[in-house]
């Protein structure tokens, strides 16, 4: 019997023990870590697993990061979000990264209540008319809008040829808003010219591009087939200025389009000459030590998705979604890592762009600008 | 919007034209081949663009291996592989109905993928340009690329080698006959397995030149690489003749052809550009299922 009661005892004592280790909060990470934009997703986890590492926990419990992987593709961006709300049973969710996927998964994470922020999905359908989705990035309509002044103003162009991806919404959402703008400043648009993501010869569009002369190139696209763009326009000796979108922030950039890519201009998120916070300078201070690489705008804007939502974790005092939702709808001159983040009605933030471009092989700051 | 066409754009063109048309043609010999002998359509073609591509370039950057030798060493090993993976997936499925063996290509197409994807990641890998394949000619008006024309001459080279191979080498005569008919070689006291072994081989390594020369031109490497070319590739065999090389080069450039002067000459329909390569495909197969080259077999 006494036996019997120790047993009993340790039982009792090893559950005790159990309920003192809090259980983990579980936050969703829905990020392209492979495919075509897998590079994105590659660095957001850096910076995703380094703000964790600043901030590891929230009411007391750790927080636990569960990551999906899109794939860069937009079935499996709304598998993912389906597994990590369902299976995961997380509570918020970071991501997607780019616009095209964001919209695939928002709609479900909408369905079940679940509040997603995106880093840096920039396309104005991601949030347009849903409650659970922000993003702590400018949106499209600014950023066509600062591209189109940049190309006027600071680049001098008159004339542009646009070559973009038919099958991303990012790509065909700047470009919509860049030929506004554009048009409305003055300047003339010569040609729109599309290819689909994952071609590798753009030889014909380019040679078309070239007879019409434009004073510059915009290519509102992604790293990879910008840079192969840039490759192949200079090997035929079309010579034009390039100007991009922040879709082109990523060292593959450099690293496949090498001296083609030079001089080239691209509205930014960030860039790591900006930082200007506390928290900010933390945060490189860690990253610097921990991870060794370059602090680019999606290393930066994820860390930021990461703060936002623990700040509202914390001062909603819950970790129920719909509590959290209403807590981040209300973030106000949050000091992030890439400055001052409001979160308007809207679900988007306000943010300062950033202008940057390519020089000597690497990312340089140029100016940034108000939108 | 309509541009008129002028002479030097024209031959410009056909310049980009011939280019990739040598790429596809080049990946659809070896497609080709192997479906001649084995009537299997060997989806896991295009993916063994990408491994060579991946073995050429740790080859230069990794280990700093002048890329002469990586080059031949990268299709020595994509062959071997190919070697590997007729023994491993094929040979044991041999005598099941041929539905089996196309699954299961499909299956290696995706194990070499994901295997990509696991072991290096998805982010793509710059490749490294030799100096002899840099620049370009400038004839007229025309910018020919020095690399254009190596693409022509590998591409023609290879073709010949192959043709030679299977025309007039024992080895080429015992493929040949395997293809009319199986049964009959092996009475013949022919060793099957080590004639498709060969096959596979001398397939994969073409898949590995021409798995170079696309990253030469097209630089970017990653696990899923070699899908469109390989599906281009297909449709370039198809068009050909599928089991015919002659057919398949030639089916490569007109594909090539095709695709760049359609974009060219209606830039508003770029977009269109596969869906053309496709729907040619699908009227090849309803109004000449053999090809323009392919001859009729008999049963």
């Amino acid at each position: 019997m006494p036996r019997f009661l120790l047993v009993i005892t340790g039982f009792c004592l090893s559950m005790l023990s159990y309920a003192g280790a809090a259980e983990p909060i579980n936050i969703g990470a829905l990020l392209p870590m492979t495919g075509s934009v897998a590079a994105f997703g590659q660095m957001a986890w850096d910076g995703i697993n380094t703000a964790r590492q600043i901030e590891p926990e929230a009411l007391g419990r750790p927080i636990e990061i569960k990551l999906a992987d899109t794939k860069s593709e937009k079935v499996d961006s709304a598998n993912a979000v389906s597994r990590l709300i369902e299976k995961e049973k997380v509570i918020a969710i970071i991501g997607e990264l780019i616009s095209g996927n964001t919209i695939a998964a928002s709609d479900h994470a909408e369905r079940s209540k679940i509040p997603m922020v995106s880093p840096t999905a920039t396309n104005p359908l991601v949030n347009q008319g849903k409650n659970f989705v922000f993003r702590v990035c400018f949106t499209d309509p600014e950023q066509g809008r600062v591209a189109a002044k940049l190309a006027l103003d600071h680049l001098h162009a008159k004339t542009v040829a646009i070559i973009y991806d038919i099958s991303q919404d990012y790509c065909v959402g700047l470009k919509t808003f860049f030929q506004r703008e554009f048009t409305k400043g003055g300047g003339k648009v010569l040609s729109e010219t599309v290819y689909k993501m994952g071609d590798r010869d753009f030889t014909p569009q380019l040679s078309r591009i070239k007879t019409l002369k434009p004073d510059i190139i915009y290519a509102p696209i992604y790293y990879t087939e910008c840079a192969l763009i840039a490759k192949q326009a200079r090997e035929m000796g079309l010579n034009a200025p390039i100007l991009a979108g922040d879709g082109v922030q990523a060292p593959e950039l450099i690293k496949l389009g090498g001296k083609a890519v030079e001089g080239l201009y691209f509205t930014a998120h960030f860039h790591v000459d900006t930082i200007n916070t506390p928290l900010g300078k933390k945060f490189y201070e860690l990253f610097k030590k921990q991870v060794g690489k370059e602090l680019d705008s999606y290393t930066a804007q994820s860390a930021d998705a990461y703060f936002i939502i623990l700040d509202a974790i914390k001062r909603s005092g819950s970790t129920d979604p719909i509590k959290i939702r209403d807590a981040i709808s209300s973030t106000r001159d949050f000091e992030g890592l890439t400055g001052k983040i409001t979160i308007q009605p809207n679900g988007n933030a306000i943010k300062p762009m950033v202008v940057n471009k390519v020089q000597d092989g690497k990312f340089v700051y140029v100016t940034t600008i108000m939108p | 919007m309509t541009v008129p066409l002028d002479f030097s754009f024209a031959f410009q063109q056909l310049v980009y034209g011939l280019t990739l048309g040598c790429l596809y043609g080049l990946l659809a010999i070896g497609y080709s081949m192997v479906y001649g002998v084995l009537r299997l359509i060997n989806f896991a073609h295009g993916d063994l663009l990408m491994v060579s591509a991946y073995f050429a370039f740790f080859g230069m950057v990794i280990f700093q291996i002048p890329w002469p030798v990586s080059f031949i060493g990268s299709v020595l090993f994509t062959a071997i592989l190919g070697i590997l993976i007729d023994r491993g997936a094929y040979r044991p499925i041999r005598k099941s109905p041929r539905i089996n063996a196309l699954i299961t290509a499909i299956g290696v197409s995706f194990l070499l993928e994901n295997l990509g994807l696991v072991l290096i990641g998805g982010r793509p890998k710059s490749f490294p340009l030799p100096a002899l394949f840099e620049g370009s000619f400038v004839i007229g008006a025309v910018n020919v690329p020095a690399l254009s024309i190596w693409t022509l001459l590998v591409t023609l080279v290879l073709l010949v080698v192959c043709a030679v191979v299977v025309k007039k080498t024992r080895i080429g005569m015992a493929m040949r006959a395997l293809s009319r008919d199986m049964e009959t070689v092996m009475l013949m006291g022919i060793d099957k397995d080590r004639v498709i072994s060969f096959t596979f081989a001398l397939g994969s390594a073409m898949a590995a030149a021409g798995g170079i020369m696309w990253c030469m031109k097209y630089p970017a490497v990653e696990p899923f690489m070699g899908v469109i070319p390989g599906l281009k590739a297909f449709v370039a065999a198809v068009l050909g003749g599928i089991g015919n090389i002659t057919g398949a080069a030639l089916g490569g450039l007109i594909l090539g052809l095709i695709e760049v002067l359609f974009v060219a000459v209606e830039p508003d329909w770029s977009g269109y550009r596969d869906a053309v390569s496709f729907f040619l495909m699908i009227v090849i197969l309803l109004t000449r299922p053999t090809g323009i080259m392919g001859e009729r077999l008999p049963d």
